[in-house]
């Protein structure tokens, strides 16, 4: 791939911003957004009249005419979306980036804001808060009707039956399962923005309840509100402002196989699947190796998918990410390849991986709660079992 | 209003549809029917208009063999709908079905401890409304 006319180098990330983390948090998904979005411009030293470019989870529930209410009526000359939830939650930065290399936009809102509780929900739509999965249709069009009639309802059931599989091809264990659990927790237990803050003992991961063999509950990402919002810039701009930048050294996006859709996902070779295509793309633009990443973020709905991101990423061998989270594997201190140092979405919060990125951010920055030394490069991927996208952030 | 006012409570059905009324016309009937390349003779399941293989869009519904092996499984034990509360434990399986495609589905008569991968098995059909026929599978001898 031609490294001109990319997005290489081409933006930043200038602010972040974020409400407290909760249970529940008792306000609505509108009112968060806006707490999140003032606290990144306030990051970043500029005013919400300054933004002229959106993107965000196609999801999202606050759009482009409810901000301009509450941001002064900004100029917004740009606004897409990303798809396919969680698989999109890396891809908001690359597409601001694309919108900023192409001048299209200057200064890039991007947020995610989440009312996810199962308290939360309030109303019959499966977007109105709460698990999305408890309000369906009982006449299914679409693909789920080849697995919501069967018993498997819901992500977390599909990712067992992933999970299991891999299991049955590279044995991987309840062990390494707890050795990801665990070193989420840990950094959790430093991060004082964390939801799930008490210590996890391997005993205490065994004797979480299984809620779908392989995964048990602490196996799970926690259910959580919450919003994060970040302003993406040009690196020239972003140069001038109050925070040191985190510049988008790449970007990449690419369509692959989806849970909800089983039957295809297995008929596809595993090279050929979103993440691995992604990661080729991705180390190209980029010009780096796995081995030269300091910190990944991975998109952690499930410790088993943290594993085998591990692999799709190139950082251990085909079914050898089992092995890898061992002995600490995945620790901010001495680990193979510090991850999820916020403690993730399995112990910090659930905001559709987006507080996962902001902790990238601050590793950049060196403002992590656990900060890795020297950590110049950060990985950044959306969900694996999504078409997905990632970005590798960097120094200036 | 309550959380539970929320909920699905009666159990969700495929919508049958012109991509995929053949196939339940045919559970009615008893039979497992795929989509068959009528090029390279390949079957292919989701319904699709295109070969995946080799891209040709010349095909027929044909009767598979209903047999296959267990691929992959796992065993919901909640939370689940409330459609499916009262069978909780059980089992959700993908049979990689003799004709070389996926398909997910749920073992019946088979304890949770007793699934396997590889495990042979074979289809069998349970009548849900009028209009649908979910296919579900047995343990094959």
């Amino acid at each position: 791939m031609s490294r001109q006319h990319t997005i290489r180098d081409q933006a930043a990330v200038a602010g972040i911003g974020q409400t407290r983390f909760a249970k529940g948090l008792g306000t609505s998904e509108y009112e968060m957004a806006v707490e999140a979005i003032f606290a990144a411009c306030e990051d970043a030293g500029i005013s919400p009249r300054e933004i002229d470019g959106l993107v965000r989870y196609d999801m999202e529930q606050t759009d482009e005419e409810q901000l301009l209410a509450v941001l002064g009526n900004p100029l917004l000359r740009f606004f897409a979306g990303t798809a396919w939830g969680g698989g999109g939650s890396a891809s908001v930065l690359v597409v601001a980036a694309t919108a900023i290399a192409a001048g299209m936009a200057e200064t890039v809102l991007v947020f995610r804001s989440r009312a996810r509780g199962k308290h939360s929900s309030w109303g019959k739509d499966p977007k109105q808060g709460g698990r999305y999965w408890e309000k369906l249709a009982t006449s299914l069009p679409g693909l789920n009707q080849w697995h919501v009639p069967q018993g498997l309802v819901s992500a977390f059931q599909e990712m067992a039956m992933l999970s299991m599989r891999h299991r049955i091809d590279f044995g991987t264990t309840d062990e390494q399962y707890a050795d990801v659990a665990i070193a989420f927790r840990e950094h959790a237990m430093r991060n004082p923005n964390a939801v799930m803050r008490a210590p996890m003992t391997r005993e205490d991961h065994h004797a979480s309840r299984m809620i779908s063999d392989p995964l048990r509950l602490y196996d799970c990402n926690i259910e959580t509100d919450g919003a994060v919002a970040m302003i993406v810039t040009s690196v020239e701009r972003a140069r001038d402002l109050r925070q040191p930048p985190a510049v988008i050294l790449a970007g990449a996006m690419a369509a692959g196989s989806h849970h909800i859709r089983l039957s295809t996902l297995f008929e596809r070779p595993w090279d050929e699947d979103s993440p691995v295509r992604v990661a080729r793309q991705l180390y190209d633009m980029a010009g780096v190796k796995p081995s030269e990443v300091k910190a990944a973020m991975f998109y952690d709905f499930f410790t088993s998918l943290v594993i085998i991101a591990l692999e799709q990423y190139g950082f251990a061998p085909r079914g050898e990410g089992g092995p890898f989270v061992e002995d600490g594997g995945l620790s901010w201190r001495g680990g193979r390849l510090p991850c999820n140092t916020n403690g993730g979405q399995l112990s910090e919060a659930f905001i559709h991986g987006f507080n996962n990125t902001t902790e990238a951010v601050r590793q950049i920055r060196g403002t992590s709660t656990s900060q890795v030394e020297g950590c110049d490069l950060v990985l950044v991927a959306g969900g694996n079992t999504d078409p997905t996208g990632a970005v590798i952030l960097r120094r200036l | 209003m309550a959380r539970d006012a929320h909920l699905t409570h009666d159990l969700p059905l495929p919508q049958p549809s012109r991509d995929n009324a053949p196939f339940h016309e045919a559970a009615k009937r008893g039979e497992l029917r795929l989509q068959r390349c009528g090029a390279c003779g390949r079957f292919r399941h989701y319904p699709r208009p295109v070969c995946p293989h080799c891209l040709s869009r010349d095909y027929a519904w044909e009767r598979a063999s209903g047999r296959g092996t267990v691929y992959t499984w796992t065993i919901v034990r909640g939370p689940t709908l409330p459609a499916f509360q009262d069978k909780l434990p059980y089992n959700v399986v993908d049979v990689l079905l003799d004709e070389g495609v996926h398909f997910v589905s749920e073992v019946l008569d088979c304890p949770p401890e007793e699934i396997r991968a590889g495990m042979p098995v074979e289809a069998t059909f349970v009548p849900v409304t009028d209009e649908i026929t979910l296919v579900k599978f047995r343990r094959a001898g």
